[in-house]
């Protein structure tokens, strides 16, 4: 390999002469005495999210999942959007009726930039920090979908939600070995580069609704 | 190495900086407004973790153990990139980093790339190194992008702009953005102008360039943290991504990530949780970059990991918590510095990262107060960093036969022969009772003459008290006293 590869091996090695041979590379030791079990799913985690995500101006909704159509066709008649891109296994029941649904088999950026919004899943969700994740496996799309349209739709499930940010990490360690890239979502896309004040409304969805479904 | 990377060449001593910058009141408003602003909101955020303490020790404890182990870690980072599609390159400095980064873009014939936010090419001077190859890097972080097109420097790690206020930003953009002629000074719309200007562009530029947050040695993962989008965007659409990190971001495993996690928003952006966070590993078809480039930085990093007490400054995340609470940035702002890395975390680095010289006065800029070592997540010790590099710097220049023979030299030296002999040090508290007379003003001594005026230019001096503690002990025990409570010391 690289002559730099060597060289800069060579002088990490001479600066850490002080660690003894055989000492244990991995963070294994490392105290973990900080909150790392909650109680995922239960209704105060569940009501916990929706109070920490509306922190961020998300404007979050709740409905049986019987009600999940109704409920996904009232929001998206309100916010007046009617041409809304999907991932293709996007579950039936949260497929939008009494609009355009675009579903992705390999649209363009522009044309997932030309939609109105973007309808998606999650696959779990921080109630601590108010945080939706994505490892845009089943019903989330590739990551160019939930970026490019202006308007977004998370579908949160009861059962996906977790208390604290330990146990979403937990919940992801087989998607990010699988190779999976991950979305954390805190909100709509924000700035605070003006005199330190949260602006919404960047580069990202400038909105941001959630739909919580009991499981 | 000796060509020293320009992000952290410093150019003057922070005394002469700090006067000017001191001296700009506009700066001094905009840059206390926004400290003040962000340390509510940052007690707010770090009040409500009943765990805080346990999560900055965790911190601490992983940092710790990259450190103990880069090697280690390094090697398994290449092997699990490698293994996810990506390539990987070492970087002596930042010549190096530059042109490696270079070569990759002129491969593919690029003319423009699309850049997050990011210290390290900052560091390196990548964006001039860039344009000298012809290729021209687009800022599309907000605050750079007000940099970048008011062809100014960056003042703060985290908010490159935080020395410009609204009015100044709407006047950057009205001299520099076509169709901005009306555009009101309300931060909503100059976001919006921003975003307009940058759309086209992540649309039409197939090349991107990014630093990194964390890169996770046991998945080969590179995690961005960031909130506008402009992150997402450029590790998205693009078709070919560089990602350029200091050696000391990786960490071990992907666990140790929920502490990171926690850590960094609320001690940066002083957020539950910033709003974007990507993971990404190597490349994926259909999904992201089709080519993925992690360039591994050195640049001076092992020098400091040689130097045992100061090793753990390479436990920095960049969260800029030590900036928004040092008393002595809150009055300079970030150009004072004279570096990438401004504030007391800059205070350490910058001087470890480079040669002797101006960098050498900054670790002097400071109180030694600590508000940086209670905000730092990870716990660096900085007050004692300080210490340490200022006897480095001293004993540097004893070695030197002009230092050995220089004014402080001998005083110190003389300050020691009295401090180390009770009987010298008696005498000279006699004396001192005696010849501070002419000098004492009420309670205090404003200015003393010669040599020592320098220490009076910004303080007043307390007289020694006319009786001390010794002459009290005998007047009080009397014969008891025969018993010497401090020994012969």
């Amino acid at each position: 390999m690289s002559e730099a590869r060597t060289a800069i091996l060579e002088r990490i090695r001479s600066a850490l002469r002080d660690v003894p041979p055989g000492e244990d590379a991995s963070t294994d030791g490392v105290e973990r005495a900080f909150h790392r079990r909650g109680e995922p799913g239960t209704p105060e985690t569940v009501a916990r999210f929706a109070e920490r995500a509306a922190a961020y101006k998300v404007s979050v909704s709740e409905c049986d999942s019987a009600g999940a159509g109704a409920a996904i066709h009232e929001i998206l008649e309100r916010r007046g959007h009617r041409r809304m891109v999907t991932a293709e296994d996007l579950p039936q029941a949260f497929v939008p009726h009494g609009c355009d649904v675009i579903v992705d088999h390999g649209l363009t950026f522009a044309e997932i930039a030309a939609a109105d919004g973007v309808l998606t899943t999650c696959a779990t969700a921080i109630a601590e920090t108010g945080t939706i994740v994505l490892d845009h496996g089943e019903g989330q799309g590739r990551r160019a979908l939930t970026l490019l349209p202006d308007y977004h739709l998370c579908i949160v499930e009861t059962d996906r939600v977790v208390s604290l940010v330990p146990e979403a990490v937990a919940r992801m360690e087989p998607s990010v070995k699988a190779g999976r890239p991950l979305t954390f979502i805190s909100g709509p896309s924000a700035t605070s580069d003006i005199e330190l004040n949260r602006v919404e409304g960047v580069h990202g969805p400038r909105t941001l609704d959630v739909l919580i479904v009991r499981s | 190495m000796t060509d020293f990377a320009p992000g952290i060449v410093v150019e003057r001593d922070f005394p002469d900086a700090a006067r000017d910058a001191l001296a700009n009141t506009q700066l001094r408003r905009n840059i206390g407004k926004a400290t003040n602003t962000i340390r509510a909101k940052r007690l707010k955020v770090v009040g409500e973790m009943p765990d805080w303490q346990e999560l900055r020790e965790a911190g601490r404890q992983i940092k710790a153990q990259v450190a103990r182990h880069l090697d280690t870690h390094l090697l398994k980072l290449e092997e699990a990139v490698t293994a996810a599609g990506g390539r990987v390159h070492w970087a002596r400095d930042g010549e190096e980093a530059n042109r490696i980064i270079g070569e990759i873009l002129a491969r593919h014939g690029a003319r423009e790339v699309l850049k997050i936010k990011s210290l390290t090419t900052d560091e390196t001077g990548l964006n001039s190194a860039l344009a000298q190859r012809g290729i021209s890097a687009i800022e599309t972080d907000l605050a750079e992008v007000i940099v970048q097109l008011g062809e100014d420097r960056s003042s703060h790690i985290l908010v490159p702009a935080i020395h410009r206020n609204r009015a100044e930003i709407r006047e950057i953009f009205k001299r520099k953005l076509a169709g901005t002629e009306n555009l009101s000074d309300e931060p909503a719309e100059l976001a919006g102008a921003a975003r307009r200007y940058l759309r086209e562009k992540f649309l039409t530029v197939p090349f991107a360039i990014s630093g990194a947050n964390f890169a996770v040695a046991e998945t080969g993962s590179v995690a961005i943290f960031e909130s506008e989008g402009n992150g997402r965007m450029c590790l998205t659409l693009p078709k070919v991504l560089i990602s350029l990190m200091g050696i000391e971001k990786v960490i071990p495993s992907w666990r140790d990530m929920e502490v990171f996690l926690q850590t960094l928003p609320r001690s940066s952006t002083a957020e539950r949780m910033n709003p974007y966070n990507s993971v990404w590993s190597g490349t994926r078809a259909g999904e992201g970059p089709e080519e993925f480039h992690l360039v591994l930085l050195d640049n001076g990093r092992t020098d400091v990991l040689a130097d045992e007490p100061a090793r753990e400054t390479l436990a920095c995340i960049r969260c800029s918590a030590c900036l928004n609470v040092c008393p002595v940035y809150e009055r300079t702002g970030g150009h004072a510095y004279g570096s990438t890395y401004p504030g007391p975390i800059g205070a350490i680095l910058t001087p470890q990262l480079n040669q002797p010289g101006p960098a050498e006065t900054l670790p002097y800029a400071s109180s030694l107060c600590g508000a940086c070592f209670e905000a730092c997540p990870v716990k660096i010790d900085i007050p004692r960093i300080l210490v340490h590099l200022r006897g480095k710097i001293v004993g540097r220049k004893k070695e030197t036969l002009a230092g050995k023979f220089s004014g402080e030299a001998i005083a110190m030296a003389a300050m020691a022969r009295i401090f180390g002999s009770a009987r010298l040090f008696e005498l000279a508290q006699k004396s001192a009772v005696i010849g501070q007379k002419p000098f004492v003003r009420g309670n205090v001594i404003p200015s003393l003459p010669g040599p020592m005026a320098g220490w009076t230019a910004m303080r007043d001096v307390t007289p020694v008290p006319k009786q001390s503690f010794r002459q009290w002990w005998r007047a009080e025990r009397g014969a008891e006293s025969s018993a010497k409570p401090g020994g012969s010391a």
